[in-house]
């Protein structure tokens, strides 16, 4: 067996270093392409008719006007007279035409009449004694649970509780499999009772999970010294990237068909494509360079994509390109699932955690939303939790970086904070008591709450809540902790060596604007012992080896393992054709610094050119694979812990909330690449600060329409709006030897947490939602004054 | 967007003779900022676009007598560098840069920012300027309304004003100047505003066919201005409150004072209650505040904005101490 173990600490020369994005340059100077950037030779231009309505029934659909008007190439009906709408904006039908202008003129001449049905676009608290339904589970449901990570646990208990609307399939938990449904979850399925009859009722928008209960949290409330109640939330958000969602299709003959599309999932689209198209899998080729921002909504093709297709197949297989505009982006293309909770939380005297409840309501779009994983990170010995999901027309929901794990820190962290402020305990103190219920992460956490501290001067900042100016400025810190998983996922990746010295590199991976070209190249070049630039990387199309979709922060252990497996063997089939020629045996090569030599005697030795020379006519070409995923992991692992930390200043007089500073610690394992590891940290810090101050769906409750969606209104932070950024990456003993995890998701997860945390230190009361809004900050220091 | 007509005159004349007697038909084309995002989003649909931009005598400042003459295609940014204006109206000169981004100022006009559109999102999402349902019910009133109006939105008109400009031109005086076929018009600039009762009806005092052709600010060197936003973001953000302040001294007690708050009401507001206040008053925290408080008593906020009732007050208390205090801030 070869050792592919990762080079410690001595041995490695770009491993853990700070190296600079490969595409930066590319990126910089405009020379990269996205999707976006993609014209073909030919290309129509797709426009779609979208439902106005928030709930309708298609009445019915005339598209003649449409079909007659000269440049018009295809009219595609995506959903019929019939159907059922239940979110605005959803797709009705689309056209393709020479022009874009042409396909607005088209779709504007369409008629469509709809039956408007009642739509209901609020989160708010379920009424109290309103109808809640605690019906069997329809096959959406339990969807839409995996896409909210509930844990296999509570789904399992729900299905066994409720039962199901219909039986599925073998296929069809085949898919569920591949969604993420446990062993324990598809069994449960299997033995379920099935009550087909609820299917066909109208569903209640309110659906009550079945309550939890942990140890006694009745006994443990009573006899807690302290007993704290609150109020949190986080609101729908949208995913907003940059680069919309869309791609651009064409047919190079009758059934083989050729994507361009935004998708942090190269190797996943011809699967999901092939289905709906009627055409294998292996007919799909689907190539993507670059990805403006997918944050977790970009792993299918989408409706959009296989009707894309659909239409330039009506057009004769000339390329279609369809990117939705920025409104439809906002609208369907994605939102993170909201999460409130009423929270009560004990403790004892000296701060030990005792007791939770929590009664928490959400909303995913239609198909309602499970609860976020609370209390989080802390295993509380009593605790309670009831939810309700709240099906609703605001659009559906998908992954959002961390499913679900940004809710339960919010719902954690801030309930935590105010039992800390109640027991007059400074935070850190409080937490810090409260570490051994975080169990096997419980080194982890103290040594990055230890270094937050310091780089956060937090005993310097830190002050009773009590102790604030009146009026004027106000500051104040606050924290947080996460915890995520970041296996690698499966990877498979070619590495060729040319007779002439020459060196690539292919895998259907997509560099997520993460840093993954970078990363791949680093672990190529410091196994292979020659420099990055003499090796050629292709990823993105999907004539390359199959690597996972970039999700749940999986790429980076995926990649790198199957990289190193490949360099690794390919290395050491060079120095078998190479060691004759040096008098050695093979393992007593070394390469370094693009030089050949016998271990402990450079003058024997041979350049990489020359020593690939010995190669003969054929080049050697590599596959690299990662052990399957039930087996122990080698080169990679899962579970990692981060500690953030804000401070924030607060104007009392107008509830504006300005981030000061914030610190993030971090763990992943074996670090690649220091640099687009911490760069990792700064970006999710400012998409942190973005959610936590500025964002949500505006809905109208009277016309079901999402009123902000434009990036007006739906606000960003800006440049300014970014304040000093600091993070510490976890490294060395302790930490390397974990090998590589995943790091797209976890420091993400904090910041809500943290900024709302910093913001009640600095005023003396909770502001109980996010986004931290002048008029939210301003009412609950009004209700403080009142109080 | 729809198909246009587009025309591109070279005279006033001919401009006014290119635009209709009624409103939708044709539409002026300044820096084209706002105007072409409301035709994108087919908020609004002109059959011709006149673009005026090659009319040579609308470009530009000038100073004489009776002021400072501003030309209805001088771009913000161009105002924003220009030496007069920092040296005679350091709060205009404040209040340019603040708004939007130094790109859209490049192409923006001052005449184009007078006549912009509000950024109601009823509006903009294409359900009228006094936005209903299908039913006839009125929209912003019950619904999302926590940008819009908590002063003179009786009516079913809730916008705001959108111009984070013209609180400052007002307070400092400032006068439009309009020309149309029945010849020029010049008024003082807040007549310019009027608040629309009816679906179809525009928010300001602008014939069909008249085009803005400048503004002239009065001299003001007796005059201690400030201009002060309160937004969520650092920059680049719509502002939850705006006002404008110049205040003239007689010793150390108030003269004369101009005070006008924006984003509160369909229309820039001044507030004759808060110039009473001062009057004779000299300047500290105790007698801005008063005055701010004055402004909005009568404030009457919808379901979801009282806390812009908060923000107006201290932006005003802000501005007329900066005012006092020389401006700086
Ligand atoms: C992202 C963004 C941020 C912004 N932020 C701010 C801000 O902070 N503060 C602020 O004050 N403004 C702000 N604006 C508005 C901006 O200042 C205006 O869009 C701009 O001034 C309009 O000028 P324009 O020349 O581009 O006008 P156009 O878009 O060409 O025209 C706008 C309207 O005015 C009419 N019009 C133009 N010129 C004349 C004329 N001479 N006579 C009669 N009618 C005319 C047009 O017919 C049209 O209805 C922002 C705009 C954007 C897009």
């Amino acid at each position: 067996m070869p050792d592919y173990a990762w080079p410690d600490a001595q041995h490695r020369t770009l491993i853990g270093t700070r190296v600079s994005r490969v595409d930066s340059p590319a990126k910089v100077s405009g020379q990269a392409k996205y999707t976006y950037d993609v014209h073909r030779p030919g290309m129509l231009y797709g426009k779609v008719l979208r439902c106005p309505y928030a709930h309708a029934k298609i009445v019915s659909i005339d598209t003649s006007a449409a079909e007659k008007m000269p440049g018009v190439k295809a009219v595609h009906i995506v959903q019929g007279p019939g159907a059922a709408i239940h979110w605005a904006g959803d797709e009705v039908v689309a056209v393709a035409a020479v022009d874009e202008p042409t396909a607005e003129d088209a779709i504007r001449v369409i008629k469509v009449e709809y039956q408007q049905l009642p739509h209901l676009v609020s989160d708010a608290e379920p009424p109290k004694g309103g109808a809640q339904e605690e019906g069997p589970l329809s096959m959406d449901a339990l969807d839409d649970m995996l896409d909210n990570e509930m844990p296999a646990g509570q789904m399992v208990s729900q299905i066994q509780q409720y039962g199901i609307t219909e039986k599925p399939s073998e296929g069809r938990l085949n898919e569920l499999k591949e969604d993420g449904a446990s062993d324990a979850v598809l069994d449960a399925l299997r033995t379920a009772a099935v009550h087909p009859e609820a299917a066909s009722k109208l569903p209640s928008s309110y659906q009550k999970a079945a309550a939890q209960t942990v140890g006694d949290p009745e006994k443990a409330f009573a006899e807690a010294a302290v007993v704290s109640e609150g109020l949190y939330g986080i609101p729908l958000i949208a995913h907003c990237c940059l680069e919309s969602h869309g791609s651009i299709s064409e047919w190079t003959d009758q059934d083989h068909l050729f994507t361009h599309i935004s998708t942090q999932n190269v190797s996943g689209i011809p699967g999901q494509m092939a289905e709906p198209l009627k055409i294998p899998a292996t007919n799909v080729r689907v190539h993507q360079d670059h990805i403006g921002g997918g944050f977790g909504s970009k792993f299918s093709p989408d409706r959009w994509g296989i009707f894309t297709a659909e239409i330039s197949k009506k057009a004769g297989g000339k390329p279609v390109r369809i990117m939705l505009e920025r409104d439809a982006e906002l609208e369907v293309a994605g939102a993170r699932p909201s999460a409130y909770a009423r929270v009560k939380v004990g403790a004892m005297k000296d701060g030990a955690l005792v007791a939770w409840q929590s009664n928490s309501w959400g909303t995913g779009g239609p198909g309602g939303g499970g609860m976020p994983p609370i209390p989080y990170v802390f295993s509380i010995p009593n605790q309670r939790q009831e939810h309700i999901a709240i099906r609703n027309n605001i659009g559906p929901a998908r992954a959002w970086r961390a499913p679900n794990h940004p809710q339960a820190a919010v719902l954690t962290m801030c309930a935590l904070d105010d039992l800390a402020a109640k027991l007059n305990m400074d935070p850190v103190e409080f937490f810090g008591k409260n570490l051994n219920l975080t169990k096997q992460r419980e080194n982890t956490y103290r040594e990055e709450l230890a270094i937050a501290s310091e780089l956060m001067d937090w005993k310097q900042k830190w002050h009773p809540r009590e102790q604030i100016a009146s009026g004027g400025m106000a500051r104040g810190v606050g924290l947080s902790f996460h915890t995520w998983g970041g296996r690698g996922h499966a990877s498979d990746c070619d590495l060729t060596i040319h007779p002439d010295g020459s060196v690539e590199l292919k895998l259907c991976s997509q560099d997520l604007g993460t840093g993954t070209r970078t990363c791949i190249l680093i672990v190529a070049s410091e196994t292979l012992g020659i420099p990055m630039d003499a090796i050629q990387l292709q990823i993105g199309d999907t004539t390359y080896p199959p690597s996972g979709g970039s999700g749940g922060s999986t790429t980076i252990g995926g990649v790198s393992s199957s990289t190193r497996r490949a360099a690794a063997d390919a290395r050491d089939a060079l120095f078998t054709k190479v060691a004759p020629a040096l008098n050695t045996q093979p393992d007593q090569l070394e390469c370094v610094n693009g030089k050949l030599s016998v271990k402990g005697d450079s003058s024997r030795s041979l350049s990489w050119k020359e020593a690939c020379s010995k190669l003969g006519a054929m080049p050697l070409t590599i596959r690299g694979k990662n052990p399957d995923r039930s087996k122990p992991p080698d080169l990679t692992n899962s579970g990692v812990g981060g500690v953030q930390m804000a401070e924030a200043e607060v104007d009392a007089d107008t509830g504006v909330v300005k981030v000061k500073k914030m610190v993030a610690v971090q763990d992943c394992g074996l670090v690649i690449d220091l640099k687009t590891a911490e760069s990792q940290c700064y970006g999710a810090l400012i998409m942190g600060i973005s959610y936590s101050l500025y964002e949500e769906k505006v809905m109208d409750p009277s016309t079901g329409r999402m009123l902000n969606a434009d990036m007006g209104f739906y606000r960003l932070a800006g440049l300014s709006d970014i304040p000093e950024l600091v993070v510490h990456m976890m490294t060395g003993k302790g930490y390397d030897e974990r090998g590589v995890i995943g790091l797209g998701e976890p420091p993400v997860i904090s910041p809500g947490a943290a900024i709302s945390n910093a913001v009640a230190n600095a005023i003396g009361v909770r502001v109980p939602f996010l986004p931290l809004t002048p008029d939210r900050v301003l009412a609950a220091l009004e209700q403080k004054a009142g109080a | 967007m729809r198909p246009f007509e587009y025309v591109s005159p070279n005279t006033r004349t001919q401009a006014i003779s290119l635009l209709g007697a009624s409103w939708g038909n044709a539409e002026i084309l300044a820096g084209g900022t706002d105007l072409l995002t409301l035709m994108k989003d087919d908020v609004v649909a002109p059959k011709r676009l006149i673009n005026i931009k090659g009319i040579h005598d609308l470009h530009g400042v000038s100073s004489n007598a009776q002021g400072f003459h501003i030309g209805a295609l001088t771009t913000l940014g161009d105002l924003a560098d220009d030496a007069t204006v920092r040296r005679n109206y350091p709060a205009l000169a404040e209040a340019l840069p603040e708004a939007a981004s130094p790109q859209i100022r490049n192409l923006a006009t001052l005449g184009g920012n007078l006549c912009q559109r509000p950024r109601c999102w009823y509006f903009r999402n294409g359900f009228g300027l006094l936005p209903k349902n299908e039913t006839g019910k009125e929209l912003a009133a019950g619904g999302e309304n926590r940008y819009h109006a908590i002063l003179g939105n009786e009516g079913p008109a809730k916008f705001v004003s959108p111009s984070t400009l013209v609180p400052i031109l007002i307070a400092y005086g400032a006068k439009i100047r309009l020309e149309g076929p029945k010849g020029k018009r010049e008024f003082p600039l807040e007549k310019f505003f009027v608040i629309p009762k009816n679906e179809g009806e525009r928010e300001h005092d602008l014939r069909p066919n008249e085009i803005v052709t400048e503004v002239v600010i009065p001299p003001a060197s007796d005059v201690r201005a400030a201009h002060y936003e309160i937004r969520q973001k650092e920059v680049f953000d719509w502002p939850l409150a705006v006002a404008g302040v110049a205040l003239r001294m007689r010793g150390s007690n108030v003269k004369s004072a101009r005070i006008v708050m924006g984003y509160v009401a369909p229309v820039p507001w001044p507030s004759p209650e808060a110039e009473q206040a001062l009057m004779g008053q000299p300047i500290n925290k105790d007698t801005a505040q008063r005055a701010a408080e004055a402004a909005l008593t009568n404030a009457k906020p919808l379901s979801h904005n009282a806390y812009k009732v908060q923000l107006a007050r201290v932006a005003l208390r802000r501005a007329i101490l900066k005012a006092a205090s020389g401006g700086v801030s």
